[in-house]
């Protein structure tokens, strides 16, 4: 392991985030905001609490993990994207490092990033509800797991995508899809039972339901389920990229 | 000694199917400046792609340093420097950035004084603030010098240094080749004007469809290169050479009116005041004399021409 190294990426990695910080956060929290005033004050005046917690309050968790999700998948894949279009990636696989090195590199830059924005995000917020949150501690750690697990899944995007439209195919089409089937805006209990059904396939909801609890004491599915399902799905990208590396997929002829 | 690099039977076979080298061994030794050279296409940059661990090689093993390249690649790669044949380059990043980037990355502790070094050495240092995508192209080329060299390699690899780049820098280029070895590193680079390998490598190798052609001492090919041909052309036609002019091993042409003479430039005597003296002696009047020395760059086509 190599420390130089990778704290050479990260600190690169970084700069490029606080050159264009301004544009980085503006984006996500204004989004944010119109969430807030369209589902939580317009829509959400006219929905009874969710199992005791107010509207307002019950779809912060979910836009928080909307963020973070779509944050670490797009910094992630772009970041290790970006060297791959203007060719300077020969540097990375010519470098005495393993995989290893790369990706915490990488995937904790582009984590760093969308934690920072998930807690702009949730500092926003509390101009708007009265947030409580009961298990501070999970909170943070679903905050970081999640973090670096979408973001090990957008530098497996990266590595894969050949042009900027398979980039930003994979949030387009899969995250933000997810995220809204996931419950970020509803508890499971508020659908039919068919579509329960469905939503339990969803990893997102696992997410979605372990973040909430740790806010309100209340959960979909038990805090370990949770726990669990992100682990699990931790472990596949981190196998994945090994594999990449050792195989050389898309990156050595 | 040892060699620095050691290439045994490397093949490679792109996805293609195309076989861009074909059973190439090569030793590199320490400290030596190695020219590289071939027509388009004839396997350099993979060659050194697979050194470098860009490509993967189809068969055969390469060492660096004694280590495998595959089995002990943190070792071998931390010895190596690679300046790209194509300018690829950070747009957005200040030079200074991009240089200290690599020299992080090749995990090297932070050292300012040897990053000053390097991009003053380069002529780059008043443009360290600037981002990569202001500079000019020949300017960008030394960016790329300069992240291989922050690392302190000790072996260096120019693919095409002096592709895009104007006379002048070209001669700075060969200085700081010219230094950098006189430091002991170990330099291979690629080119296609013959006069880059003449002025710069101590050994030459002739690469072309994927196979090594030659590698010999330059001193050597200067010493082909040497030979000199001159051609007598004569007022009348010559039935045969007079016996007493056999010493000099000259040829008659068909039609008698011209013989050649080859001789080597660097000898003692060439033989030349003699060979006149000896022609006017026999009565035999020259209208016209002609010579022409063989180049490295004949020597190549030569070399290339008869294989392909
Ligand atoms: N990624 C690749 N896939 C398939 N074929 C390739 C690939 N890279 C190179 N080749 C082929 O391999 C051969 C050797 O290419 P290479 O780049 O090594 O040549 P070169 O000697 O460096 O030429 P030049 O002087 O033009 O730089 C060429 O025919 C090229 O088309
Ligand atoms: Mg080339």
């Amino acid at each position: 392991m190599n420390f130089h190294s990778i704290r050479a990426i990260y600190v690169f990695e970084m700069a490029r985030t606080f050159r264009t910080i301004a544009q980085s956060i503006i984006s996500p929290v204004l989004s944010t905001v119109l969430y807030f005033i369209v589902f939580g004050t317009a829509i959400g005046s006219r929905i009874e609490d969710v199992n005791g917690v107010d509207y307002g309050a019950f779809i912060v968790p979910g836009l928080i993990m909307l963020t973070l999700l779509q944050q670490s998948v797009t910094n992630a894949s772009f970041g290790i994207y970006f060297p791959k279009f203007v060719g300077t990636i020969y540097e990375l696989l010519t470098a005495p490092i393993s995989f290893i090195e790369v990706t915490i590199g990488y995937v904790g830059a582009a984590a760093s990033k969308a934690v920072m924005i998930a807690l702009i995000i949730l500092a926003t917020s509390t101009f708007f509800v009265d947030v409580q949150i009961a298990h501070p501690f999970w909170m943070v750690a679903f905050l970081l797991l999640t973090a670096v697990s979408f973001s090990l899944l957008g530098f497996i995007i990266g590595i894969w995508a050949s042009n900027f439209e398979q980039l930003q195919l994979i949030p387009l089409l899969v995250i933000t899809p997810l995220v809204f089937l996931g419950g970020a805006f509803y508890s499971a209990d508020m659908l039919p039972p068919a579509w329960q059904v469905v939503m339990h396939l969803n990893p997102v909801f696992y997410l979605i339901s372990g973040f909430r609890w740790s806010f309100f004491g209340l959960a979909d599915v038990p805090v370990e389920v949770s726990l669990m399902a992100v682990s699990a799905f931790l472990v596949v990208c981190i196998s994945f990229i090994w594999w990449i590396f050792k195989s050389g997929w898309k990156l050595r002829s | 000694m040892s060699p620095v690099i050691s290439i045994k039977n490397l093949s490679k076979t792109y996805e293609g199917g195309f076989k861009a080298l074909d059973d190439v061994s090569l030793d590199i030794r320490k400290g030596e400046i190695l020219a590289l050279l071939g027509p388009n296409g004839a396997g350099k940059t993979t060659l050194i792609s697979a050194i470098c661990g860009l490509v993967r090689p189809s068969s055969g093993s390469i060492t660096v340093g004694g280590h495998d390249i595959v089995e002990d690649y943190r070792a071998a790669r931390s010895l190596v420097g690679l300046v790209p044949q194509e300018i690829n380059i950070e747009p957005f990043e200040k030079v200074i950035a991009t240089t200290r980037f690599s020299r992080g990355l090749f995990g090297k502790p932070r050292n300012e004084a040897h990053i000053e070094r390097v991009l003053r050495s380069l002529s780059l240092w008043e443009k360290r603030n600037s981002k990569n995508m202001e500079l000019s192209g020949g300017m960008r080329r030394r960016v790329l010098i300069a992240k291989a060299l922050s690392h302190e390699p000790s072996v260096l690899f120019l693919d095409e240094p002096s592709a895009g780049v104007d006379v002048a820098l070209r001669r700075d280029m060969w200085q700081l080749v010219g230094e950098l070895r006189d430091a002991g590193v170990t330099i291979i680079l690629t080119t296609h004007y013959i006069e880059e390998a003449e002025e710069m490598a101590d050994r030459i190798a002739v690469i072309n469809h994927g196979k090594i052609l030659v590698v010999e001492d330059k001193a050597r090919l200067m010493a082909q290169m040497g030979q000199k041909h001159m051609t007598l052309e004569l007022v009348e036609a010559l039935d045969a050479l007079p016996d007493c002019l056999g010493q000099y091993g000259l040829n008659r042409s068909a039609d008698g009116m011209s013989l050649h003479f080859s001789y080597d430039t660097q000898a003692e005597r060439t033989g030349i005041t003699r060979l006149i003296a000896d022609l006017a002696a026999q009565g035999i009047s020259v209208r016209d004399i002609v010579t022409k020395q063989s180049s490295l760059e004949e020597v190549f086509l030569d070399l290339v021409g008869e294989e392909a």
